[in-house]
C-alpha cells in the first residue's frame, strides 16, 4: 500500500484506457446498434479511469515532499520504469482524465470508423497520463512523442478538408521540434552517469535497493549541470552546457506550446481536427509544453532558464500582443479559438519564466483554466459547425434568438476567456502578470494590452454570431443545444466558475510543490553567484 | 582431443551447414525431373522445391539452436576462425532470419513459378557464407566467407530467368560487386603489405607500437571499408541497392533485407575492432561519413518512391547509415549498440516483408505503394500491424525501433559524437515522412480498388507476431523488456576481440551467468515463430 492506494496504481490508471482500446477492438461495428455500444463502452471506460484517478486525489498530500505513489520496475536500455506524481502533475493528469469522457460524449455523432476512433482516444489517453507520472526521462520521451501517433491519424482519418496537410505538419513539426530534446537527454543521461554525485548516490545505497539510475528524474534533479561560462567549437556559452540543453529543450517545448514563432502547426491542426480532437488538443496537448518547462528547464538549467528569461519574455510578449491580433482579423471562427490559444499560452511562459510564486502559481492555473475554456470553446464551435456546416463568422448573426441556452453557455467561456474576474481565466491571467511586474515592469506592462485584445476579439465574436438581426434565413431553423452537449458543456462551465471564485481548490493542490521548485531554482542561483567572482578571477588570471 | 578435432568443433555448425546443404542438392536432383522429360514437369519441379525448401528451414533452424546453444570462445585453424559469443549472436540472427524469410517466401516463389530446388540450396550457402564471414579472424577467410555469400546471391537476384528486371538486377549486382570485391582484394593485400599479415590479431600487433600507421596501410584500410560499405548498401556505395531490391523476385528481396545486412554489418565490426582498434580515429571519421551520407540519402531519396520494394531499399540504406552511427563510436559500447540496432532491425524486416508478400491482386503479386489505398477498411488487422512497423522504422516512440535508435544514438552521445547523434535525429525525422505517407495511404485514403492479402496462418502469425513485437518488447515485465536482446548484445560486444585482445567479461561472473540463462529464453522466444512455420 501507497498512502492507502494499492500497489501500482498509477500504472492502472496510465494503462486502463490501453486495456480498453484492445477490448474495444473485438466489438462489430457493422449496426448502428453496434456503433452505439462501442460509444457506451468507451464512454464506460474513461468514466472509470476518471474515478480511478480521483482516488489518487483523495489520497495525495500536498505538503508531502517528493513524488508520491512511487513504483518503480526494471526496464530495457538501462533505463527505469518509474512512475510517481507531484503537485505539478496531478493536477493536470486529473484535467486529462476529466476531458475524456466529456470529449468521447462530444464524439457521439460520429458514425464513420467509429470503433478506429474510439480506440485512437483511449491509447491517446494513454500516452497523455503517461507524460505526466513518467519519472524516467526516457519513458517521458516515449509518451511525450508518441503521443503524436494517435493524434496524427485523429487528425487525418475524420479531419477536414486540408487534413492530411494539417496532419503531417502537426507530426513533423513536433516530431522535429523534439528530436533534439533526445540528444541533449542522451547527454543528461550519460554526464549524471559519470557524475561523482551519481557515484555516490551509488555508493549510499543500501543492499537489497535498487541501484539509481541515471535517466531517473529524481536522481537527475538533484545534479547541478555545468554552468560556468565556456566555449564550445567558437560558441559563448554563457550559462555553460545548460545552455545548450536549455535550448535543446526550449525547441521541444516551445514548438509544443505552441510559443510565436513556432505556433503555425496549431491553427491548422485546430481548424482541421474533429471537435474532440481539438478539445484534447487544446485542453491537454499544449499543457505538456509547460509542464516540461515546470519539469526539466527550470529546475534542471537553473542558470540557462535565468539568462533566457527576458528571450522567454519577449517572444511571450508577442505572442501574446501579436497572435492576440491576428485573432482580431480571423474569419473562421476556430482559427479564431485557436490563436487565442497561443495567446493564453503567452501568459503561461511568461508566469514560470518570471520564476517567482505568482508567477508560476499563475501558469499552472492557467494551463488548468485554458484547459477548461478551451475546451468549452471547441465544443461549442463544433455544435454550430454541426449543424450549419460553416465555421465562417460573418455567416452568422443573432444566433442568440434562436439559441438561447447555446447563446448563454458561450457568453461564459467567452467570459473566462477574455478573463473576466469570477472566472478561472481572471485567477490565471492576474497571477501571471503579477509575477512578470515583479521582474520585468516592460513586460507586463505590453502583456497587459493582451487581456484587452483578448476582449476585444471575444467580444467581437459574440457580438457577430449572437447578437443583432439573423443575418442568414438558413439559420433560422437551428436547433437549440441538445441535452447531450448542454451536459458536455456544464462540467465544464461548473469548472470554470468554481476555479474562478474559488482558486485555491487547484491552488492549494500544486503550490507546495512550486513553492519547492523556487526554492531550488533560487539556491542554484545563488550558489552560482557565489561562485562567479571566483571564476571571473580565474579568467582575469588567464 | 587432437587440434584437428578442436578446430573441426569449431567450425561444426558450418561444416553441418555445408554437408546438409549438398545432401539437400543430391536429394534436388533426384526429386526434380530432367528437362528431357517433357513439358509436364513443372509440377513436379515445385513439388521437389517445396521439399527441400522445408528441409533448408528446417537444417537452418536446427542449426541455429545449436549455436545458441554454444558458449566460450574458440580459435581454430590457428586463428583464422573464432567461434565466439559475438559470432553467435550475428549467426543466430543470420540462420534464424534466412530460416523464417525463406518459409515466407515459398508460396510467393510457387505461385511464380520460380519454387526450384536450387533457390532454398542457393540461400543455404549464402547462410554458411555469412557464418564464415562474421567468424572470420583474418582477411582470407573474410574474404572465402564473403564471396560465398556473393556468389549465391548474385544467382538468387536473377533467379527469375524470363524476367528482364530480374536477370538486370542479377548482372548488375554481379558487376558492382565483383568491382567492390576488387576493392576489397586490393585493400587486403595492401594491409597485408604494410603490416605483414592477414590474421586480425597479427595486424593489430603490427599497429600496437603506437606510432603513426603507415600510409599504405591506411590506404588499404581505406579499400577495405569502401568494400564493406557496398555489401552493407551504405551511401555512396549503395547504387545498386534499389535496382535490385526492385528487380529481384520479392522473396528474395526479403532475403537481402534481413540476413546478409546483419552478417555485413557483423563482418564490417569485427574486420574493424579487432585488428585496427589501434587506429580508431583513422576509421570512425570514414564510418561516420558513410553514416551521414546513408542516413541522408535514405531519407531524401526515399521520399518520391512509388514502389514499395525501392522504398524499403532506401529504408535499408538509411537504417545502415544508423547502424554505423553506432558503429563509428567505437569501442564495446558503440558494438553492443549496433548489434541491438541490427536485431530489431532485422525483426521490422521480415514484419514488413511478410506484408510485402502477401500482397497480390486478381492474382498477381504487387508492391505499388498507391495499392495501399484504404487498406484499413478492407482488411484492418493488416492495417495495425504495418502501421506498427511503419512508426517502428521511422524510430517514433513508444514502439521497440525507437529503441534501435535510442541505442545508437545514445551511444554516439556518450562517444562524443554528439554532431552525428544530432544529424542522425534529424535524418530520422526527414525519413519519417515516406514511413507516415505508407500510413496516410492505408488510413486516409479510401480504396478504389483493394488488393487482396493471401497468406496462410503461419504467414500471418509471423506478420503479427513481429508487429506485435514492436509494442511488447517496451513493456516493464520479465522476459518481455527488449527480449533480452540488450543482454546478449552486451554480452557478444564484450566478447569480440578489440585490438587482437580479448576483452574482459564487462559483467561480473554471477550476472553474467544470469545473463546468460536469459539469453538463452531469448533465443528460444526468437525461434517460436519459425517453429510453428516449420509445422
Amino acid at each position: 500500500m501507497n498512502g492507502g492506494v494499492p500497489d501500482n496504481w498509477l500504472t492502472f490508471v496510465t494503462f486502463l484506457p490501453l486495456i480498453g482500446a484492445a477490448l474495444t477492438l473485438l466489438f462489430s461495428e457493422k449496426e448502428a446498434r453496434d456503433r452505439l455500444q462501442i460509444k457506451r463502452f468507451v464512454f464506460g471506460v474513461t468514466v472509470v479511469v476518471f474515478f480511478a484517478s480521483l482516488v489518487l486525489l483523495a489520497a495525495f498530500d500536498p505538503e508531502k515532499e517528493g513524488f508520491q505513489f512511487v513504483e518503480q520496475a526494471e526496464w530495457l536500455g538501462g533505463l527505469t520504469y518509474k512512475l510517481g506524481v507531484d503537485g505539478l502533475s496531478l493536477p493536470l493528469l486529473l484535467l486529462t482524465t476529466f476531458l475524456m469522457p466529456l470529449c468521447i460524449l462530444a464524439s457521439w455523432g460520429i458514425e464513420h470508423r467509429i470503433k478506429e476512433y474510439m480506440v485512437a482516444f483511449l491509447v491517446l489517453e494513454t500516452l497523455m497520463i503517461g507524460v505526466f507520472v513518467s519519472l524516467d526521462i526516457i519513458l517521458f520521451y516515449l509518451f511525450f512523442e508518441g503521443g503524436l501517433i494517435p493524434m496524427f491519424i485523429i487528425i487525418g482519418v475524420w479531419g477536414g478538408k486540408e487534413r492530411i496537410y494539417a496532419a503531417f505538419k502537426f507530426f513533423l513539426y513536433t516530431l522535429l521540434g523534439s528530436v533534439l530534446m533526445l540528444v541533449a537527454m542522451l547527454w543528461m543521461i550519460g554526464e549524471v552517469a559519470s557524475s561523482e554525485y551519481f557515484a555516490q548516490l551509488v555508493a549510499k545505497t543500501e543492499p537489497g535497493q535498487p541501484l539509481p539510475v541515471a535517466s531517473d528524474i529524481t536522481v537527475m534533479l538533484g545534479y547541478d549541470f555545468p554552468s560556468a561560462p565556456i566555449d564550445v567549437m567558437g560558441m559563448y556559452l554563457p550559462a555553460g552546457i545548460q545552455t545548450l540543453l536549455w535550448l535543446a529543450f526550449f525547441a521541444s517545448f516551445a514548438v509544443k506550446m505552441p510559443m510565436w514563432p513556432v505556433h503555425t502547426w496549431l491553427p491548422d491542426a485546430h481548424v482541421q481536427a474533429p471537435t474532440a480532437g481539438s478539445m484534447v488538443l487544446a485542453a491537454v496537448l499544449l499543457k505538456m509544453g509547460g509542464y516540461g518547462f515546470l519539469r526539466f528547464s527550470l529546475p534542471m538549467f537553473p542558470d540557462a532558464s535565468a539568462y533566457f528569461t527576458d528571450f522567454v519574455f519577449a517572444l511571450s510578449v508577442i505572442a501574446i500582443v501579436y497572435t492576440s491580433l491576428v485573432a482580431l482579423c480571423q474569419e473562421d471562427l476556430k482559427k479564431l479559438i485557436a490563436y487565442s490559444s497561443v495567446a493564453h499560452m503567452g501568459y503561461v511562459t511568461m508566469g514560470i519564466f518570471a520564476a517567482n510564486q505568482q508567477g508560476v502559481d499563475g501558469a499552472v492555473f492557467q494551463m488548468i483554466s485554458h484547459g477548461f475554456v478551451s475546451a468549452g470553446l471547441f465544443l461549442l464551435v463544433g455544435v454550430i459547425y454541426e449543424r450549419a456546416n460553416t465555421r465562417e463568422i460573418a455567416a452568422f448573426g443573432g444566433l442568440a434568438e434562436r439559441m438561447p441556452v447555446y447563446a448563454a453557455i458561450m457568453m461564459l467561456f467567452t467570459m473566462a476567456n477574455l478573463g473576466l474576474p469570477g472566472t478561472s481565466g481572471f485567477v490565471g491571467e492576474i497571477l501571471a502578470l503579477m509575477g512578470a511586474f515583479q521582474v520585468s515592469t516592460l513586460t507586463a506592462f505590453i502583456a497587459t494590452l493582451g487581456v484587452i485584445l483578448s476582449a476585444a476579439y471575444m467580444l467581437h465574436l459574440y457580438r457577430t454570431m449572437m447578437l443583432g438581426e439573423m443575418k442568414n434565413p438558413k439559420f433560422s431553423t437551428l436547433p437549440d443545444m441538445s441535452s447531450r452537449e448542454i451536459a458536455i458543456a456544464a462540467p465544464l462551465a461548473i469548472g470554470v466558475i468554481v476555479l474562478g471564485v474559488y482558486p485555491s481548490l487547484a491552488s492549494d493542490m500544486f503550490g507546495a510543490t512550486v513553492t519547492r521548485i523556487l526554492e531550488g531554482y533560487d539556491a542554484a542561483l545563488a550558489a552560482s553567484a557565489a561562485l562567479e567572482p571566483v571564476q571571473a578571477a580565474a579568467v582575469s588570471a588567464h | 582431443m587432437s587440434a584437428l578435432e578442436m578446430d573441426l568443433l569449431a567450425v561444426g555448425p558450418e561444416i553441418t551447414l555445408a554437408v546438409g546443404g549438398m545432401i539437400l542438392l543430391l536429394l534436388g536432383v533426384f526429386r526434380a525431373p530432367g528437362a528431357a522429360e517433357g513439358p509436364e514437369v513443372a509440377p513436379r519441379n515445385a513439388a521437389a522445391g517445396l521439399l527441400v525448401s522445408w528441409a533448408t528451414v528446417a537444417l537452418l533452424l536446427v542449426t541455429a539452436v545449436w549455436v545458441a546453444g554454444l558458449e566460450g570462445q574458440r580459435i581454430a585453424f590457428n586463428g583464422l576462425f573464432v567461434d565466439d559469443t559475438f559470432a553467435r549472436f550475428a549467426k543466430v540472427l543470420i540462420l534464424a532470419g534466412s530460416a523464417i524469410v525463406l518459409a515466407l517466401g515459398l508460396d510467393a516463389m510457387r505461385q511464380g513459378g520460380i519454387l526450384k530446388f536450387e533457390y532454398p540450396i542457393l540461400i543455404l550457402f549464402a547462410a554458411l557464407g555469412m557464418c564464415v564471414m562474421v567468424s572470420a579472424r583474418d582477411l582470407m577467410t573474410l574474404y572465402m566467407g564473403l564471396e560465398l555469400q556473393s556468389l549465391s546471391l548474385y544467382i538468387i537476384a536473377s533467379f527469375q530467368r524470363d524476367s528482364l528486371r530480374s536477370t538486370e538486377a542479377g548482372l548488375k549486382y554481379f558487376v558492382l560487386g565483383a568491382l567492390s570485391s576488387g576493392l576489397l582484394l586490393f585493400g587486403a593485400s595492401l594491409i597485408y603489405g604494410f603490416a605483414g599479415s592477414t590474421r586480425f590479431d597479427q595486424i593489430a600487433a603490427a599497429l600496437a607500437d603506437g606510432g603513426d600507421p603507415p600510409v599504405g596501410l591506411l590506404f588499404g584500410l581505406a579499400f577495405l571499408i569502401a568494400g564493406f560499405a557496398f555489401k552493407i548498401s551504405a551511401a555512396p556505395f549503395h547504387m545498386w541497392t534499389p535496382d535490385v531490391y526492385e528487380g529481384a523476385p520479392t522473396p528474395v528481396t526479403a532475403f537481402f533485407a534481413t540476413a546478409p545486412k546483419v552478417a555485413a554489418a557483423a563482418l564490417f565490426a569485427r574486420a574493424m575492432m579487432t585488428p585496427f582498434a589501434e587506429i580508431t580515429d583513422a576509421w570512425s571519421q570514414i564510418l561516420a561519413f558513410l553514416a551521414i551520407c546513408s542516413m541522408f540519402l535514405g531519407a531524401f531519396a526515399g521520399i518520391g518512391q512509388t514502389e514499395l520494394k525501392r522504398l524499403l531499399a532506401y529504408s535499408s540504406i538509411g537504417h545502415m547509415g544508423f547502424a554505423l552511427v553506432a558503429l563509428s563510436v567505437g569501442g564495446e559500447a558503440g558494438v553492443q549498440a549496433m548489434l541491438v540496432y541490427l536485431a530489431i532491425y532485422l525483426v521490422m524486416s521480415i514484419g514488413v516483408f511478410a506484408f510485402v508478400l502477401a500482397m497480390s491482386r486478381d492474382g498477381e503479386p504487387t508492391t505499388r505503394i498507391a495499392d495501399l489505398d484504404g487498406l484499413s477498411q478492407t482488411h484492418p488487422g493488416w492495417a495495425i500491424g504495418l502501421t506498427l512497423l511503419m512508426f517502428s522504422l521511422a524510430g517514433v516512440p513508444p514502439l521497440w525501433g525507437f529503441f534501435a535508435k535510442y541505442a545508437a544514438f545514445s551511444a554516439a552521445v556518450q562517444g562524443g559524437l554528439v554532431w552525428l547523434a544530432t544529424a542522425g535525429v534529424v535524418a530520422s525525422v526527414i525519413s519519417a515522412y515516406y514511413y507516415l505517407n505508407i500510413v496516410r495511404r492505408m488510413y486516409f485514403n479510401d480504396p478504389e480498388r483493394p488488393i487482396e492479402l493471401n497468406a496462410a496462418f503461419p504467414h500471418r502469425l509471423c506478420f503479427g507476431a513481429a508487429a506485435a513485437a514492436m509494442i511488447l518488447a517496451i513493456a516493464p515485465a520479465p522476459l518481455l523488456n527488449g527480449f533480452g536482446t540488450e543482454d546478449a548484445a552486451a554480452r557478444a560486444a564484450a566478447s569480440l576481440e578489440i585490438g587482437g585482445e580479448r576483452a574482459p567479461f564487462a559483467a561480473a561472473p554471477r550476472e553474467a551467468i544470469l545473463a546468460e540463462d536469459e539469453a538463452a529464453e531469448d533465443d528460444a522466444a526468437l525461434l517460436e515463430a519459425p517453429a510453428v512455420l516449420a509445422q
